[in-house]
């Protein structure tokens, strides 16, 4: 009874965290649109989180298409089939890769950031100074930040998509010599523009949707100390990383079954 | 005595802690009236029930005629535009110049032109000292001008009551005397209503005139500073002068000591 006791207990908690960080998501993108002000914050938090998070992206980015591009070679040549080297790079990025690499390395770049930056915020007492401002921390602190990692995301995505493909172009190609032009044309046969680059685009806002509010929650509940602040980036960390792979099984079953 | 802020009967709770059990307060209108009381009596909690950041379980706070827990989001902002706090920290913004941060709320609440506000910043640093400052980013500030250019900040909107929240915590005597004469001569200039929450009784009584001691979930005492000094309450005279033991025991709550020794060596 003990058990079950702290099983419900548990299970309250989760929803009742779920609930609490769906009302501050809400309270922080719904309202009254101001883009005079909140445009230039949103700007400022499209370079602390996408511009600055650009260089870790594209440097995974090629090598993981590197990787990619001999991990395949190696498989494939052994079946004659190394012309199909470039449609295996491509569809692997755009479908799995470039939206899950990128969400699990947002997370643990920018997501922590955010979660450190904004949980400091609070031990330090500057939302409670915006509030006692009348200024509300949600909308001016939470907001831009959300939007910022929703927008950002994808486009780091892309990026890191782009940039892996010419990774394992130039092992491909360049280094192992698989034929130029069957690289290209055969990914450009195979490579289908809803199916496969609309679906890792909407799963990379998925992700970013998903991580970035994990991560503005976990800063905003912080407990105001230093390992209060430490756990919550920890668990922005964790938690985020858990949500992409999970949700990412379920919308490849959607998007792929 | 016309009072800017009423609380009346007010019971507050953290959790299942109860921290204020019918507590009544007054704040006359264009004082300086002091809270104190020993560490973790609730001090701060009362501040922050007067700017509605946090809701009492029952009980009434007035600030202005407002009953401040029965606000909606908006008319609680629109208020909270007519009251500052000078939080402990300083609460400074960090990516924020000392003139930026001290232009934020003018620039929030009001459509003035950049050169208008320019010059606003310009008086209110000039007031608090700190005009050569602006440039200055707060990690490069001491903890006195820190709490200074926060000082700044909070009279940037002229409001007609600031609340101080143990400003003179960790400041050297310079820096306590700075601020001490800032309290009370923009009180006086600008015909404020301050609320001072310390325990620094040397500096508070001095330029307080109005006094209230908080203890055991209760204001135990409350009058100008010449009256508490010669207040009956054992409390307050242990608390007044500092003294190390009385009905605050210098011990905290535990066993009988000889029978707790004993018992380990058993």
């Amino acid at each position: 009874m003990d058990k079950l006791a702290k099983l419900g207990r548990s299970s309250l908690d989760i929803f009742s965290g779920m609930g609490a960080a769906l009302i501050m998501l809400l309270q922080s993108i719904i309202g009254k649109p101001q883009p005079a002000k909140s445009f230039p914050l949103f700007l400022r938090q499209m370079y602390v989180v996408g511009v600055q998070s650009m260089l870790i992206i594209i440097i995974s980015g090629m090598f993981i298409g590197m990787v990619l591009g001999l991990q395949g070679y190696t498989i494939l040549v052994d079946f004659g089939a190394e012309q199909a080297l470039g449609p295996m790079v491509a569809l692997s990025l755009l479908r799995e890769l470039g939206p899950v690499v990128t969400a699990l390395l947002f997370a643990g770049r920018a997501g922590s950031a955010l979660t450190a930056e904004i949980g400091l915020m609070r031990a330090t007492e500057q939302l409670s100074s915006l509030e006692m401002m009348a200024v509300d921390p949600l909308r001016r602190v939470v907001a831009p930040r959300f939007w910022a990692g929703f927008v950002s995301m994808p486009m780091l995505a892309l990026m890191f998509t782009a940039v892996g493909i010419i990774g394992g172009y130039w092992v491909g190609v360049q280094w192992l010599g698989v034929d130029d032009g069957a690289f290209w044309s055969v990914m450009q046969a195979s490579v289908d523009w809803r199916a496969d680059v609309m679906n890792g685009v909407i799963k990379s806002l998925v992700f970013a949707f998903v991580v970035t509010w994990i991560a503005l929650y976990k800063g905003y509940t912080a407990e105001p100390t230093s390992a209060g602040i430490s756990a919550a980036t920890t668990s922005t960390v964790v938690t985020g990383s858990l949500a992409v792979l999970g949700l990412d099984f379920v919308l490849t079953a959607i998007m792929f079954s | 005595m016309e009072n800017l802020v009423e609380i009346k009967d007010v019971h507050f709770y953290r959790g299942a802690t109860p921290i204020y059990k019918g507590v009544n307060l007054r704040v006359p209108k264009g004082k300086i009236t002091a809270v104190m009381g020993p560490s973790g009596c609730g001090k701060t909690t009362m501040l922050r029930l007067i700017g509605g950041q946090l809701k009492p379980r029952s009980g009434s706070v007035q600030f202005a005629g407002e009953e401040i827990p029965g606000l909606s989001r908006q008319r609680l902002y629109d208020v909270r535009k007519r009251m500052s706090m000078l939080f402990q920290s300083g609460a400074l913004f960090t990516d924020m110049t000392v003139a930026e941060n001290v232009a934020f709320p003018i620039q929030e609440h009001t459509k003035l032109s950049q050169e208008l506000i320019d010059t606003i910043v310009k008086m209110k640093l000039q007031a608090v000292g700190l005009r050569g400052a602006g440039q200055l980013m707060p990690s490069e500030l001491s903890g006195g001008m820190a709490r200074r250019a926060a000082l700044a900040r909070a009279i940037a909107l002229d409001p007609e009551l600031i609340m101080y929240d143990e400003p003179f915590t960790g400041q050297d005597p310079i820096s306590m005397g700075m601020i001490v004469k800032l309290i009370r001569s923009l009180n006086e200039t600008l015909g404020l209503t301050s609320i001072v929450v310390s325990h620094d009784i040397h500096e508070t009584m001095g330029i307080a005139d109005h006094v209230v001691i908080v203890a055991n979930m209760q204001v135990v005492a409350e009058g100008s500073p010449e009256e508490l000094m010669n207040h009956d309450s054992a409390l307050v005279q242990q608390f007044l002068k500092g003294e190390p033991d009385g009905p605050v025991p210098f011990h905290y709550q535990a066993p009988d000591y000889l029978d707790d020794l004993m018992a380990r060596k058993a």
